[in-house]
């Protein structure tokens, strides 16, 4: 073995550490029996979990968001759909421009698109802050993502398969319901996971535009000035990435199974 | 679609050209909020040794100090992430798949938590000061970890490291091996192979990487609320403080604005100085 290979191995493997050791902290201090998140640990405890089932705040803002991430998984799946297709299957003049536009959300900080969408909604059309109003800055920030998982999914499937449905006699409709979706589906789940994981997770949009009504990363924000919640927290957090790992690990091996591609470049 | 992206951010600079007059909203068009931007003053403010000749100067001071920390943060990211994405590229054979998986979880559980996570391992009673006063390495706890612009750039880099992995090791897969091969074929060390080949091939996704990184990360709010303390405040912090607390809406417009022009400005420099254009004709 040469000894590159021995340096390179013992990086990844320190990355990974630094990686991980933060976040896996949380569940490690919420288990432990103290006030504090200080070492040396006091002892194991499941009380910081048990008494989340009685705060009720706590509930209401996790049916809030899980609400909110559910429409707008949905929402943002079904408008990205058309236009997915249309950039895959069609060559629209343009098409480059409109996809890279597309993208804008993913490198615009996001603080810029709550204040925008803030303006647009209070100063323009005067509409109540709520949580139509979150999921709409939801929707729009989840869009490019669940546009590029479809597309990667689109693109890798024979369009010769849907020439030779219309040739059958089906109409662009019956194309569309009994080869498109069905081909597409893998990457319609995974489109709708990731919009639900984005918007779950998603703090400053929600931030700025929820009226009285909190999603849990608003209420989390706002739980956090507080020392004394500091157990409750981590209780909650824990929760929340073990939710989110599971997700993100179903939704990869969905679009896996989905996708047999071999090409290790098309990631 | 467009339309639904374009409004916001058109909506944004219809504001900037208004003022806010009380609670009234004056909607003149004047370009006022940018003159107060950058309306000089003969009493330079000095920051860091630099003088500023602004009679505003917080948001350029603020400016400034974003695009250096997160110019840092980036360069820590890219100096991470890429014997990482090289790693994965080169040694990895099997189960490539599962190790991705692994990389790219943190990225997608909360950033909110993840922000948390730090300030739980850097905080006065956090894990570092305890452990090391556990094991009586130090008898008071480091107060220089948490609340500082060091903290809100080692917390940056952390949580934008597992999305600039992906473009890099992205452009390394494509290279074609041969070339390697032919390389060393032909007399190249592995280092010089590294650098005459490798690098300048994998430069696009690095370079991808970089702005990925660096772009959102200038207007980052979550961050430097939570770990950056008085002294880590960023350009985010005031145009939230400006459209919620000082309900000056108008002139946050005119701030975020500003900000996104400034970083369209650096990220052109920064492509025109290292010949981008150059570097994908190169690919191609």
């Amino acid at each position: 073995m040469p000894k590159k290979f021995d340096m390179l191995w013992l990086y990844a493997i320190i990355f990974i550490m630094f990686l991980y050791g933060p976040v896996l902290l949380m569940p490690v201090f919420a288990l432990n029996d103290g006030t504090f998140a200080t070492f040396p640990l006091k002892g194991f405890t499941v009380k910081n979990f048990a008494s989340m089932a009685a705060n009720t705040s706590m509930i209401l803002a996790f049916q809030t968001s899980v609400k909110i991430a559910v429409s707008v998984a949905v929402l943002s799946t079904v408008l990205a759909m058309p236009a997915a297709l249309a950039l895959t299957r069609y060559r629209l003049p343009g098409g480059g421009p409109i996809q890279s536009f597309m993208m804008l959300p993913l490198v615009i900080p996001s603080i810029v698109i709550g204040v925008a969408l803030l303006v647009i909604i209070l100063k323009i059309f005067g509409i109540q802050l709520s949580l139509w109003t979150v999921a709409a800055g939801h929707v729009l920030i989840c869009i490019p993502f669940c546009m590029s998982v479809l597309m990667s999914r689109l693109e890798g499937f024979d369009p010769s398969l849907e020439e030779a449905s219309s040739d059958l006699g089906c109409s662009a409709w019956q194309t569309f319901w009994r080869l498109t979706f069905p081909l597409a589906l893998p990457g319609v789940i995974s489109s709708l996971l990731m919009g639900f994981i984005i918007s779950f997770d998603e703090f400053v949009i929600a931030f700025f535009l929820t009226g009285t009504e909190n999603t849990l990363p608003v209420y989390l924000f706002s739980q956090l000035r507080f020392p004394n919640k500091l157990p409750g927290v981590l209780a909650l957090g824990s929760l929340i990435l073990v939710g989110s790992a599971v997700l993100v690990i179903a939704a990869e091996i969905i679009r896996k199974r989905g996708a047999p591609s071999s090409n290790p470049g098309d990631y | 679609m467009i339309l639904m992206l374009a409004l916001p951010v058109a909506a944004l600079v219809l504001l900037s050209f208004w003022t806010q007059n009380g609670f009234e909203l004056d909607r003149t068009l004047t370009v006022e909020n940018y003159a107060q931007l950058v309306r000089l003053s003969d009493e330079p403010t000095i920051w860091f040794g630099i003088p500023f000749y602004f009679a505003y100067p917080v948001p350029a001071i603020l400016m400034l100090k974003s695009l250096v920390m997160s110019l840092t943060a980036t360069i820590a990211v890219i100096a991470l992430a890429y014997p990482m994405a090289y790693f994965l590229a080169f040694r990895i054979t099997r189960n490539k798949a599962m190790w991705i998986i692994l990389i790219t979880i943190p990225f997608w559980t909360s950033y909110l938590l993840r922000v948390f996570a730090w300030k739980v391992v850097l905080g006065f009673n956090g894990a570092i000061n305890s452990g090391l006063k556990a094991i009586g390495i130090i008898d008071q706890p480091l107060e220089f970890l948490l609340y500082n612009p060091g903290a809100v750039v080692v917390t940056l880099a952390h949580s934008w490291v597992a999305f600039a992995i992906l473009p890099i090791y992205v452009s390394l897969e494509k290279i074609d091996r041969s070339l390697l091969e032919a390389a060393s074929d032909l007399g190249d060390s592995k280092l010089r192979r590294f650098l005459r080949v490798t690098l300048p091939l994998s430069a696009p996704g690095t370079v991808a990487a970089a702005l990925l990184v660096f772009i959102p990360t200038v207007g980052d709010y979550v961050t430097p609320t939570l770990v950056g303390g008085p002294g880590g405040t960023m350009i985010g912090n005031l145009v939230q403080e400006l459209f919620l607390k000082q309900n000056n809406a108008p002139l946050g417009a005119a701030v975020a604005i500003m900000m996104m022009l400034i970083i369209a400005v650096v990220v052109a420099i920064f492509l025109w100085a290292i010949g981008y254009r150059r570097i994908r004709a190169r690919r191609m």
